[in-house]
Protein backbone atom coordinates (compact mmCIF):
# COMPACT_ATOMS: atom_id res chain seq x y z
CA UNK A 1 0.00 0.00 0.00
CA UNK A 2 3.10 2.35 -0.50
CA UNK A 3 1.77 3.65 -3.77
CA UNK A 4 -1.18 5.86 -2.54
CA UNK A 5 0.91 7.71 -0.47
CA UNK A 6 3.55 8.30 -3.20
CA UNK A 7 1.09 9.73 -5.16
CA UNK A 8 -0.48 11.51 -2.54
CA UNK A 9 2.88 13.13 -1.87
CA UNK A 10 3.74 13.32 -5.54
CA UNK A 11 0.33 15.50 -5.37
CA UNK A 12 1.35 17.73 -2.51
CA UNK A 13 4.92 18.32 -3.95
CA UNK A 14 3.94 19.28 -7.20
CA UNK A 15 0.91 22.39 -5.75
CA UNK A 16 3.54 23.44 -3.38
CA UNK A 17 5.82 23.95 -6.31
CA UNK A 18 2.88 25.71 -8.27
CA UNK A 19 1.99 27.90 -5.62
CA UNK A 20 6.31 29.17 -5.24
CA UNK A 21 6.09 29.21 -8.95
CA UNK A 22 2.81 31.71 -8.79
CA UNK A 23 4.03 33.71 -5.75
CA UNK A 24 7.32 33.86 -8.05
CA UNK A 25 5.41 35.17 -11.02
CA UNK A 26 2.84 37.03 -9.93
CA UNK A 27 5.65 39.35 -7.42
CA UNK A 28 6.37 42.79 -9.67
CA UNK A 29 10.07 42.02 -8.44
CA UNK A 30 10.80 39.72 -10.90
CA UNK A 31 11.24 42.15 -13.47
CA UNK A 32 13.87 43.77 -11.71
CA UNK A 33 15.40 43.58 -8.30
CA UNK A 34 13.21 45.70 -5.56
CA UNK A 35 12.11 49.54 -6.27
CA UNK A 36 14.77 50.29 -9.63
CA UNK A 37 12.13 50.70 -12.04
CA UNK A 38 11.24 54.25 -12.51
CA UNK A 39 13.23 57.06 -12.26
CA UNK A 40 14.10 60.95 -13.72
CA UNK A 41 13.51 61.11 -17.48
CA UNK A 42 13.50 64.40 -20.12
CA UNK A 43 11.57 63.68 -23.18
CA UNK A 44 9.32 65.19 -25.93
CA UNK A 45 5.34 64.57 -26.09
CA UNK A 46 3.58 64.41 -28.92
CA UNK A 47 3.03 67.93 -28.92
CA UNK A 48 6.54 68.72 -29.24
CA UNK A 49 7.10 69.76 -25.60
CA UNK A 50 9.35 68.76 -23.12
CA UNK A 51 8.30 66.96 -20.44
CA UNK A 52 9.82 65.50 -17.47
CA UNK A 53 8.96 62.71 -14.90
CA UNK A 54 7.94 66.57 -12.60
CA UNK A 55 5.17 67.04 -15.15
CA UNK A 56 3.72 63.66 -13.88
CA UNK A 57 3.82 63.73 -10.22
CA UNK A 58 0.94 63.70 -8.09
CA UNK A 59 -0.88 61.57 -10.84
CA UNK A 60 -0.47 57.63 -11.52
CA UNK A 61 0.86 56.88 -14.49
CA UNK A 62 0.31 54.05 -16.79
CA UNK A 63 3.79 53.49 -18.72
CA UNK A 64 4.34 51.41 -21.94
CA UNK A 65 7.48 51.46 -24.14
CA UNK A 66 6.84 50.46 -28.10
CA UNK A 67 6.83 52.05 -31.55
CA UNK A 68 4.49 52.80 -34.09
CA UNK A 69 5.53 51.03 -36.49
CA UNK A 70 4.89 47.96 -34.38
CA UNK A 71 1.86 46.67 -35.88
CA UNK A 72 0.34 43.71 -33.84
CA UNK A 73 1.87 44.30 -29.89
CA UNK A 74 1.77 48.24 -29.40
CA UNK A 75 -1.71 48.91 -31.02
CA UNK A 76 -3.25 46.10 -28.84
CA UNK A 77 -1.46 47.18 -25.87
CA UNK A 78 -2.57 50.91 -26.40
CA UNK A 79 -6.25 49.51 -27.20
CA UNK A 80 -6.10 47.64 -23.89
CA UNK A 81 -5.27 50.76 -21.96
CA UNK A 82 -8.07 52.96 -23.81
CA UNK A 83 -10.69 50.12 -22.93
CA UNK A 84 -9.43 49.65 -19.37
CA UNK A 85 -9.96 53.98 -19.05
CA UNK A 86 -13.41 53.79 -20.93
CA UNK A 87 -14.37 51.14 -18.28
CA UNK A 88 -13.25 53.48 -15.45
CA UNK A 89 -14.52 56.54 -16.80
CA UNK A 90 -13.35 59.74 -15.56
CA UNK A 91 -10.50 59.51 -14.69
CA UNK A 92 -7.68 62.41 -14.36
CA UNK A 93 -5.52 60.57 -11.73
CA UNK A 94 -4.57 57.96 -14.15
CA UNK A 95 -2.17 59.16 -17.44
CA UNK A 96 -1.30 56.68 -19.91
CA UNK A 97 2.11 57.61 -21.55
CA UNK A 98 3.32 55.32 -24.95
CA UNK A 99 7.27 56.10 -24.80
CA UNK A 100 8.86 55.39 -28.46
CA UNK A 101 12.16 53.31 -28.70
CA UNK A 102 12.15 54.25 -32.15
CA UNK A 103 13.23 57.82 -32.01
CA UNK A 104 14.78 57.90 -35.27
CA UNK A 105 11.32 57.48 -36.98
CA UNK A 106 9.08 58.40 -34.25
CA UNK A 107 8.46 62.20 -34.59
CA UNK A 108 6.33 63.89 -32.25
CA UNK A 109 3.86 64.69 -35.71
CA UNK A 110 3.90 60.79 -36.38
CA UNK A 111 3.29 59.87 -32.69
CA UNK A 112 0.25 62.08 -32.72
CA UNK A 113 -1.25 61.07 -35.70
CA UNK A 114 -0.94 57.39 -34.12
CA UNK A 115 -2.13 58.27 -30.87
CA UNK A 116 -5.20 59.85 -32.40
CA UNK A 117 -7.13 56.21 -33.05
CA UNK A 118 -7.00 55.52 -29.33
CA UNK A 119 -7.83 57.00 -25.89
CA UNK A 120 -7.13 60.87 -25.82
CA UNK A 121 -5.76 60.60 -22.66
CA UNK A 122 -2.86 58.63 -24.02
CA UNK A 123 0.58 60.92 -23.97
CA UNK A 124 3.01 60.25 -26.49
CA UNK A 125 6.78 60.41 -25.65
CA UNK A 126 10.34 60.47 -27.85
CA UNK A 127 13.49 62.07 -27.98
CA UNK A 128 17.01 62.24 -28.47
CA UNK A 129 18.63 58.38 -29.11
CA UNK A 130 20.14 58.85 -25.49
CA UNK A 131 17.21 60.77 -24.08
CA UNK A 132 15.14 57.33 -24.63
CA UNK A 133 18.13 55.42 -23.44
CA UNK A 134 18.17 56.92 -20.38
CA UNK A 135 14.50 56.34 -20.07
CA UNK A 136 14.59 53.11 -21.06
CA UNK A 137 17.15 52.24 -18.58
CA UNK A 138 15.69 54.02 -15.64
CA UNK A 139 12.70 51.23 -16.41
CA UNK A 140 14.23 48.26 -17.40
CA UNK A 141 13.04 48.58 -20.38
CA UNK A 142 14.62 46.39 -23.37
CA UNK A 143 14.63 47.38 -26.97
CA UNK A 144 16.61 46.31 -30.19
CA UNK A 145 16.52 47.13 -33.94
CA UNK A 146 16.22 43.37 -35.55
CA UNK A 147 18.73 43.48 -37.43
CA UNK A 148 18.22 42.42 -41.53
CA UNK A 149 14.61 42.86 -41.33
CA UNK A 150 14.12 44.31 -44.15
CA UNK A 151 16.58 45.80 -46.99
CA UNK A 152 15.12 49.46 -46.66
CA UNK A 153 16.49 51.67 -43.96
CA UNK A 154 13.01 53.09 -43.10
CA UNK A 155 11.72 49.51 -43.19
CA UNK A 156 13.03 47.75 -40.25
CA UNK A 157 11.51 45.79 -37.32
CA UNK A 158 12.04 46.39 -33.24
CA UNK A 159 11.89 43.96 -30.15
CA UNK A 160 11.01 45.29 -27.07
CA UNK A 161 9.56 44.67 -23.65
CA UNK A 162 5.97 44.47 -23.66
CA UNK A 163 4.81 45.20 -20.28
CA UNK A 164 2.68 48.34 -18.85
CA UNK A 165 3.97 49.59 -15.55
CA UNK A 166 1.59 51.57 -13.13
CA UNK A 167 3.54 54.40 -11.43
CA UNK A 168 2.39 56.16 -8.07
CA UNK A 169 1.89 59.52 -7.65
CA UNK A 170 5.16 60.28 -5.91
CA UNK A 171 6.83 57.83 -9.14
CA UNK A 172 7.22 55.27 -7.06
CA UNK A 173 6.48 51.94 -8.94
CA UNK A 174 3.21 50.63 -8.19
CA UNK A 175 2.57 47.10 -10.30
CA UNK A 176 3.05 46.13 -13.83
CA UNK A 177 0.51 44.40 -16.51
CA UNK A 178 1.75 41.57 -18.62
CA UNK A 179 1.13 41.85 -22.34
CA UNK A 180 -2.16 40.29 -23.15
CA UNK A 181 -3.90 41.42 -20.19
CA UNK A 182 -7.55 41.88 -20.67
CA UNK A 183 -9.27 45.33 -20.40
CA UNK A 184 -11.27 44.80 -17.76
CA UNK A 185 -8.86 42.84 -15.69
CA UNK A 186 -6.40 46.10 -15.92
CA UNK A 187 -9.39 48.24 -14.96
CA UNK A 188 -10.36 46.70 -11.74
CA UNK A 189 -6.24 46.17 -11.44
CA UNK A 190 -6.43 49.90 -11.65
CA UNK A 191 -8.76 51.16 -9.72
CA UNK A 192 -7.83 49.26 -6.67
CA UNK A 193 -4.15 50.09 -7.48
CA UNK A 194 -3.83 53.82 -8.20
CA UNK A 195 -3.39 56.40 -5.73
CA UNK B 1 -35.41 21.28 -55.49
CA UNK B 2 -35.93 19.61 -52.24
CA UNK B 3 -34.52 20.79 -49.20
CA UNK B 4 -31.17 19.58 -49.55
CA UNK B 5 -30.33 20.55 -52.94
CA UNK B 6 -31.58 24.21 -51.87
CA UNK B 7 -29.54 24.63 -48.92
CA UNK B 8 -26.35 22.76 -50.93
CA UNK B 9 -26.81 25.84 -53.22
CA UNK B 10 -27.33 28.45 -50.58
CA UNK B 11 -23.61 27.23 -49.41
CA UNK B 12 -22.17 27.22 -52.34
CA UNK B 13 -23.16 30.69 -52.92
CA UNK B 14 -22.52 31.76 -49.68
CA UNK B 15 -18.76 30.48 -50.24
CA UNK B 16 -18.39 31.43 -53.52
CA UNK B 17 -19.80 35.42 -53.19
CA UNK B 18 -19.21 35.85 -49.39
CA UNK B 19 -16.96 38.86 -49.75
CA UNK B 20 -15.16 37.31 -46.43
CA UNK B 21 -13.35 34.54 -47.59
CA UNK B 22 -12.02 33.25 -50.63
CA UNK B 23 -10.97 29.61 -51.99
CA UNK B 24 -8.42 27.41 -54.27
CA UNK B 25 -8.73 24.05 -54.28
CA UNK B 26 -8.82 22.78 -50.84
CA UNK B 27 -7.67 25.98 -49.21
CA UNK B 28 -9.91 28.40 -47.94
CA UNK B 29 -8.86 32.04 -46.83
CA UNK B 30 -11.92 33.14 -44.03
CA UNK B 31 -12.48 36.30 -42.43
CA UNK B 32 -9.37 38.71 -43.60
CA UNK B 33 -8.92 41.91 -41.47
CA UNK B 34 -6.67 44.74 -41.03
CA UNK B 35 -6.09 47.13 -38.09
CA UNK B 36 -6.79 50.82 -39.75
CA UNK B 37 -3.31 52.85 -39.57
CA UNK B 38 -3.22 56.61 -38.82
CA UNK B 39 -2.72 58.79 -41.85
CA UNK B 40 1.42 58.92 -41.54
CA UNK B 41 1.83 55.09 -40.90
CA UNK B 42 4.19 53.39 -42.57
CA UNK B 43 3.36 49.81 -41.85
CA UNK B 44 0.23 47.75 -41.03
CA UNK B 45 -0.83 44.15 -40.23
CA UNK B 46 -3.51 41.75 -41.59
CA UNK B 47 -5.24 38.98 -40.37
CA UNK B 48 -7.15 36.09 -41.23
CA UNK B 49 -7.62 32.21 -40.75
CA UNK B 50 -7.03 29.83 -43.57
CA UNK B 51 -8.60 26.26 -43.73
CA UNK B 52 -7.19 23.05 -45.39
CA UNK B 53 -9.92 20.91 -46.33
CA UNK B 54 -7.53 18.40 -48.67
CA UNK B 55 -6.02 15.56 -47.54
CA UNK B 56 -2.44 16.79 -47.71
CA UNK B 57 -1.00 19.78 -45.76
CA UNK B 58 -0.40 23.23 -47.53
CA UNK B 59 1.82 26.02 -47.38
CA UNK B 60 1.94 29.59 -47.04
CA UNK B 61 4.78 31.03 -48.70
CA UNK B 62 4.34 34.45 -49.64
CA UNK B 63 1.55 37.28 -49.84
CA UNK B 64 1.27 40.08 -52.54
CA UNK B 65 0.00 43.39 -52.15
CA UNK B 66 -0.31 46.75 -53.73
CA UNK B 67 -0.73 48.51 -50.34
CA UNK B 68 2.93 48.36 -49.73
CA UNK B 69 6.42 48.29 -50.39
CA UNK B 70 6.59 44.64 -49.20
CA UNK B 71 4.71 42.47 -48.22
CA UNK B 72 5.73 39.84 -45.96
CA UNK B 73 4.48 37.16 -43.13
CA UNK B 74 5.63 37.65 -39.91
CA UNK B 75 5.27 36.37 -36.63
CA UNK B 76 5.08 37.84 -32.79
CA UNK B 77 6.48 35.66 -30.29
CA UNK B 78 7.34 36.38 -26.55
CA UNK B 79 10.50 36.11 -24.84
CA UNK B 80 10.62 36.78 -21.18
CA UNK B 81 7.71 39.80 -21.67
CA UNK B 82 10.27 40.85 -24.87
CA UNK B 83 7.81 40.91 -27.39
CA UNK B 84 9.84 39.97 -30.91
CA UNK B 85 9.08 39.91 -34.28
CA UNK B 86 10.49 37.70 -37.20
CA UNK B 87 9.72 36.93 -41.17
CA UNK B 88 8.63 33.41 -41.60
CA UNK B 89 9.46 31.98 -44.96
CA UNK B 90 6.36 29.51 -44.85
CA UNK B 91 3.27 28.91 -42.63
CA UNK B 92 2.20 24.97 -42.88
CA UNK B 93 -1.70 24.17 -42.83
CA UNK B 94 -2.18 20.76 -41.75
CA UNK B 95 -3.96 18.41 -43.78
CA UNK B 96 -7.65 18.98 -42.68
CA UNK B 97 -6.32 21.20 -40.23
CA UNK B 98 -6.10 25.52 -40.00
CA UNK B 99 -3.76 28.04 -39.55
CA UNK B 100 -5.09 31.56 -37.82
CA UNK B 101 -2.95 34.92 -38.19
CA UNK B 102 -4.35 37.23 -35.12
CA UNK B 103 -2.59 39.47 -33.13
CA UNK B 104 0.18 37.95 -31.09
CA UNK B 105 1.31 35.38 -33.58
CA UNK B 106 1.37 35.11 -37.10
CA UNK B 107 0.55 38.42 -39.90
CA UNK B 108 0.41 39.49 -43.38
CA UNK B 109 2.64 42.36 -42.94
CA UNK B 110 2.64 45.53 -45.09
CA UNK B 111 5.88 47.23 -44.59
CA UNK B 112 6.41 50.78 -46.62
CA UNK B 113 2.65 51.08 -46.88
CA UNK B 114 1.57 53.59 -49.79
CA UNK B 115 -1.48 54.97 -48.06
CA UNK B 116 -3.35 54.78 -44.88
CA UNK B 117 -5.95 52.05 -44.62
CA UNK B 118 -8.69 53.67 -43.03
CA UNK B 119 -11.45 51.90 -41.10
CA UNK B 120 -14.82 50.19 -43.46
CA UNK B 121 -12.60 50.07 -46.45
CA UNK B 122 -11.39 46.80 -47.94
CA UNK B 123 -8.23 46.24 -50.28
CA UNK B 124 -6.96 42.90 -51.78
CA UNK B 125 -4.32 40.91 -50.49
CA UNK B 126 -3.17 37.72 -52.49
CA UNK B 127 -1.90 34.89 -50.60
CA UNK B 128 0.05 32.40 -52.31
CA UNK B 129 0.01 28.63 -51.25
CA UNK B 130 2.69 25.83 -52.46
CA UNK B 131 -0.08 23.61 -53.79
CA UNK B 132 -3.31 25.55 -54.15
CA UNK B 133 -1.37 28.59 -56.25
CA UNK B 134 -2.79 32.02 -55.37
CA UNK B 135 -5.82 33.21 -53.56
CA UNK B 136 -7.07 36.64 -53.51
CA UNK B 137 -9.29 37.87 -50.13
CA UNK B 138 -10.48 41.27 -50.20
CA UNK B 139 -9.20 42.30 -46.59
CA UNK B 140 -11.50 44.92 -44.42
CA UNK B 141 -10.25 47.42 -42.47
CA UNK B 142 -11.28 47.37 -38.61
CA UNK B 143 -10.43 49.91 -36.05
CA UNK B 144 -6.65 50.71 -35.24
CA UNK B 145 -6.50 48.18 -32.15
CA UNK B 146 -9.25 45.92 -32.51
CA UNK B 147 -8.71 42.29 -31.82
CA UNK B 148 -10.78 40.50 -34.54
CA UNK B 149 -12.78 40.29 -37.46
CA UNK B 150 -15.88 42.29 -36.01
CA UNK B 151 -13.34 44.24 -34.20
CA UNK B 152 -13.04 44.40 -30.37
CA UNK B 153 -16.33 43.89 -28.49
CA UNK B 154 -17.82 46.69 -26.29
CA UNK B 155 -14.79 49.16 -27.22
CA UNK B 156 -15.25 52.62 -28.08
CA UNK B 157 -14.11 53.95 -31.75
CA UNK B 158 -11.72 56.26 -30.19
CA UNK B 159 -10.68 57.33 -33.64
CA UNK B 160 -13.97 59.07 -34.08
CA UNK B 161 -13.87 61.15 -30.32
CA UNK B 162 -13.39 64.88 -30.07
CA UNK B 163 -9.61 65.09 -28.97
CA UNK B 164 -8.34 67.22 -27.06
CA UNK B 165 -4.34 67.00 -28.47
Amino acid sequence: MKRPILYVLFAVAILLSALVAKNYFDSPNKIASGPTIGGSFTLVDHNAKAVTDADFKGRNMLIFFGYTYCPDVCPTAMQTISDALDILGDRPDIVPVFVSVDTKRDTPEVLKSYLENFHPSIVGMTGTPEQVVAAAKAYGVYYAIVEGSSGDPDDYLMNHSSITYLMGPDGAFITHFSHGTPPDQMAEKLDRMAK
Amino acid sequence: MNKLNTFLAAMIAVYAFSPISANAGDIMVMEPWARASSKMAKSAAAFLVIHNNGKQADTLIAAESDMSKRTEVHESYMEKDIMMMRHVDTVVIPAGGMATLKPGGYHVMFMGLKKPLDMGTTFPLTLVFEKAGKVTVNVKVQKAGAMGAMGSKGSMDHSKMKHAH
